[in-house]
């Protein structure tokens, strides 16, 4: 198939790189650009392990070609973290306990991250109802819950 | 030992695995591509039972990118054995079960929706996906044998070699006092069960990526697996005929298993077949619809079970007849689930004197059946627990008066179906339930819900499950093909750092974490000094992975054997060094300390001088301090617990709310509460996916998985768990030196008993099917007006 460019900042780096245009967002991140902790669970949008944000957005990247995001700018779990220091919600998830597989860790993560943006004092419906968009098979959502009030200061 | 203020032994401590799940620097399967890597797309049976008429390749092969393509005829034309059941049972006339073929790729006939056909392996994914369209292969349509219950009447037969569908027909228990006990009783409950059909839905899709080492003729297999030297024994001795010692195995970083990555598949079979004749390494990675249509699904059994009782609601006798659907194939557990993991479970907590059960397995022409988190447990708990509700209906009783009046309160018990119960205090974790739950409030809460026109119910489980698999002369005598000890390795390495390798599998469970616990414990030495390995057949001695709660009681045993070897060899050189005798040499806190004087070494002295032998008892001693064990439990452990469920229905749309749920486990002793209460909160979460929303649901008639997709089956989310209460009481197992039952399959195994429980108390009918979507929950209520 004819190959197209695509210009992404991806983690603050810019890149541009020849691709199939029928690759996904999230084949480009994690076939071209080697971000492994983006994962696919599902083909249907519906677990959200894959979820990324662009511009600031939470999005899952299984159901977004990567051409729709040309001269835009990608944030992965592997941006999150400065240096060795986790992002206050990566911390939270390590200090409840909020993972065990680690599978749908990074887009929970992503998408918790994306809430707090929009909402730094979620109630608990509001976190349960946010994560909706995200499967977790391992914590029955406990210490997620806890992880995302802990993260925004609110009492669990 | 250290003194316990400094124990990290039942400490909160904190995920060591967790940093590199969070920032995505965890290593799964998919995430390895190896140099010339390949790809693979597997063509799948788009019919539940037809015969193969023709397959032709060419199109496919001569399609872009392709580097081979091969299909069942291939396979079989190189003499590759059958994929193995791990169990073997024999029907109560004596006979063994029926074990039909079980190819590779389908050879002459596929036998459900989405069986392997053949394999097309390219340059990458969409080329291998691209020709697996093109691969032609003509069908003709066979009549499909779906249901469980009426499987055995169905004119179709699913194998030739299997009359009426029947894998087996095993029995277990006294029939003959059975009988009698019921020819007497003054009372007798009875119901009729279905434990539904669930596809498990590990996050991280099966995955394998597999290559061929010319340069000493060996493999080397990558596979999402929670037991990868039962992987190489079973693939290597049964089906591919390759040495062990070419093959290794390597589980990386496992995205969730339940059950559902035990087992050997074809498809990485096919992989490794393949990856020497393309000369290339091969990689798959399911999508999720092939994990609908692939990976061994869980429970689908259909059970009448019956009670005899006294006039005071004793238990006098138990009678269980199931039909278990173990699928078109026998897969590697699926024999023990429904029988030895089922039928021995059935005295539950109770002192019922006489129990019989009869089990019929039966082939259909659905995705193999195999062990889901609990196995057999989960659907013996549901008997049990469902069947002590109704006895208390029966009788008139309260539901916890009738436990009471039954639980076994005297260790060691051997009950009527085989097994021995060490230890245990039913009523600590009962009371303690009934306390978190405010039963005592409960008639209050009911009736202000009656006041707005709602209904509301309670409901108990108290489950037992037998973990720690398993004593393997026991497991012998029972049809196990298998040992089921566990290994365990302990390296010191000359500065006193310690790397361990377990025969147990984490994927997700925290064996980095707690098992360092243990060995830092008993050792001494920092957290931080002890690394785990596991999961690798070329690093770790042996194993038999993870599954039925057996890791820390098993493999945890395992290790703790190997660190008492090591400190049993430290003690003999410090007592060299510091010129004493072995025996008035004592360990504690890491210090190797002649009795009674000041004179003593550290661990990491004791090491150094192991590995640095100048000073060295050398006419007595092997330089090095490199210790294995193998464990083989005397018995199974036996953690239980109270569950007490509170649900509030809306009787206009058949809405059932959780309004608690209550979790009051027996563990034994807990090395990582944190860790402990997380695999309960997810256990709870599975098993009321189970009693609420998950089914699996096949077209009667074709045999098309309906299901197929994560928008079409119904897994929990963040807003369908409700918070969980969650408790502990101890009675630590009597059997092995940690004290340790196991903790993984618990809330599966209790909570849809308890949910269901409550849910038809509330509703005031005998039974609600699993799932209790709001509909059945609605046509109840209409059934009952």
């Amino acid at each position: 198939m004819e190959q197209k460019t695509v210009n992404l900042t991806v983690n603050g780096k810019q890149t541009t790189l020849a691709i199939d245009p029928r690759t996904l967002l999230l084949q480009v991140l994690r076939e071209k650009l080697g971000l492994t902790g983006t994962h696919q669970g599902c083909d249907t949008a519906q677990c959200g392990a894959c979820t990324v944000h662009v511009d600031g957005r939470a999005i899952k990247s299984c159901s977004i070609l990567a051409l729709q995001v040309d001269g835009r700018s990608v944030t992965t779990i592997e941006g999150l973290a400065q240096g060795d220091e986790l992002h206050p919600v990566q911390e939270a998830f390590r200090e409840c306990h909020g993972l065990q597989c680690g599978f749908c860790t990074p887009g929970m993560v992503m998408s918790v991250v994306a809430l707090l943006a929009e909402n730094p004092k979620p109630t608990e419906a509001q976190i349960r109802e946010h994560l909706e968009g995200n499967i977790c098979r391992c914590t029955g959502y406990q210490n997620i819950v806890k992880a995302v009030q802990h993260a925004a200061g609110v009492a669990a | 030992m250290t003194d316990m203020s400094n124990s990290p032994i039942g400490q909160r401590v904190v995920r060591r695995e967790d940093k590199r799940f969070l920032t995505g620097a965890g290593r799964y399967t998919d995430d390895i591509v190896l140099p010339g890597q390949t790809w693979a797309c597997f063509v799948r049976s788009p019919h539940a039972h037809a015969r193969i008429v023709r397959i032709d390749t060419a199109p496919a092969l001569a399609s872009p990118g392709v580097l081979a393509v091969y299909t069942g005829e291939d396979i079989a034309a190189t003499g590759v054995g059958s994929i193995p059941c791990g169990w073997l049972i024999h029907s109560k006339d004596g006979s063994p079960m029926k074990e039909p073929a079980h190819p590779v790729l389908a050879v002459g006939k596929v036998r459900y929706v989405g069986e392997l056909v053949a394999i097309v392996v390219a340059e990458d994914y969409a080329s291998a996906k691209d020709a697996a369209e093109l691969v032609e292969v003509e069908y003709e349509v066979l009549e499909a044998v779906v249901d469980t219950a009426s499987a055995e009447k169905a004119t179709a037969l699913v194998h030739d070699d299997a009359p009426n569908n029947l894998c087996f027909n095993w029995s277990h228990g006294d029939e003959a006092a059975v009988e009698a006990a019921f020819a007497s009783a003054s009372h007798v409950a009875r119901l009729d069960l279905v434990n539904n059909r669930l596809i498990p839905n590990a996050i991280e899709p099966r995955a394998a990526n597999a290559e061929y080492h010319r340069h000493d003729d060996s493999y080397t297999l990558y596979v999402a697996n929670q037991n990868p030297h039962v992987e190489r024994l079973l693939m290597c001795a049964f089906v591919l005929g390759i040495p062990e010692s070419k093959m290794r195995v390597i589980a990386p970083d496992v995205g969730g298993g339940f059950g559902s990555k035990i087992f050997l598949y074809a498809e990485e079979t096919a992989l490794v077949w393949a990856t020497r004749r393309v000369g290339r390494p091969i990689k798959w990675t399911a999508e999720r619809s092939e994990s609908f249509l692939a990976d061994c699904h869980g429970r689908d059994h259909v059970t009448t079970a019956e009670m005899a009782m006294d006039d005071q609601g004793h238990f006098k006798a138990m009678r269980v007849r199931t039909t278990a659907n173990v699928g078109a194939y026998l897969s590697t557990f699926a024999s023990s689930v429904p029988t030895i993991l089922y039928g021995t479970l059935l005295a539950g907590q109770y002192r019922t004197p006489a129990i019989h059960v009869e089990v019929r397995a039966v082939f259909t022409n659905t995705t193999p059946v195999d062990a889901y988190r609990g196995a057999g447990r989960p659907e013996a708990t549901y008997v049990v627990e469902r069947l002590v509700e109704q006895c208390a209906r029966v009788m008139k009783l309260a539901p916890a008066e009738i436990r009471r009046r039954n639980f076994i309160t005297e260790f060691p018990y051997a009950t009527p179906v085989g097994l021995s119960y060490d230890t245990g205090n039913y009523a600590a974790t009962l009371d303690r339930a009934m306390e978190l739950a405010d039963v005592a409030g409960f008639p209050a809460r009911k009736a202000e819900a009656a006041r707005r026109g709602k209904l509301r119910g309670l409901g108990y489980s108290c489950y037992i499950e037998a973990c720690g698999l398993a004593p393997s002369n026991i497991a012998g005598q029972l049809g196990a093909r298998a040992g089921l000890f566990e290994a365990g390795e302990v390296r010191v390495h000359p500065t006193g750092t310690v790397t361990v390798f377990t025969g147990s599998h984490s994927h997700g469970q925290g064996h980095e974490t707690t098992f360092a616990q243990v060995v830092a414990d008993r050792l001494g030495i920092p957290i931080d000094n002890v690394e785990i390995v596991h999961g690798d057949t070329g690093r770790v001695p042996f194993g038999l992975g993870t599954y039925g709660s057996r890791s820390l009681a098993v493999g945890g045993t395992a290790i703790v054997k190997a660190v008492d070897k090591i400190i049993a060899k430290g003690r003999k050189i410090a007592a060299h060094i510091l010129e004493a005798a072995d025996d008035d040499i004592e360990f504690s806190n890491g210090e190797f300390r002649v009795a009674g004087t000041d004179r003593k070494l550290s661990f990491g002295e004791v090491a150094l001088a192991a590995y640095v032998p100048h000073n060295f008892p050398l006419d007595k001693l092997e330089p090095g301090l490199n210790e294995n064990a193998f464990y083989d439990p005397t018995n199974f452990t036996y953690p239980a617990g109270s569950y007490v469920c509170e649900v509030e229905v809306d009787p206009e749309t058949g809405t059932t709310t959780i309004e608690q749920f209550v979790a009051v486990d027996d563990f034994g002793n807990i090395i990582n509460p944190m860790i402990v209460e997380g695999q309960v909160q997810g256990g709870i979460a599975q098993g009321l996916g189970q009693a609420m929303l998950e089914q699996c649901v096949y077209d009667p008639d074709s045999g098309q998985l309906l299901t197929g997709s994560m928008l079409d089956y119904a897994l929990p989310r963040a807003t369908d768990i409700p918070r969980i209460v969650l408790d502990t009481r101890c009675t630590p197992c009597t059997h092995n030196p940690l004290g340790v039952k196991g903790c993984g399959e618990a809330g599966a195994i209790g909570s849809p008993a308890a949910f269901i429980n409550a849910l038809t108390d509330a509703v005031g009918v005998t039974d609600i099917r699993m799932p209790a979507t709001p509909e059945r929950v609605w046509q109840a209520i209409q059934a009952r007006a």
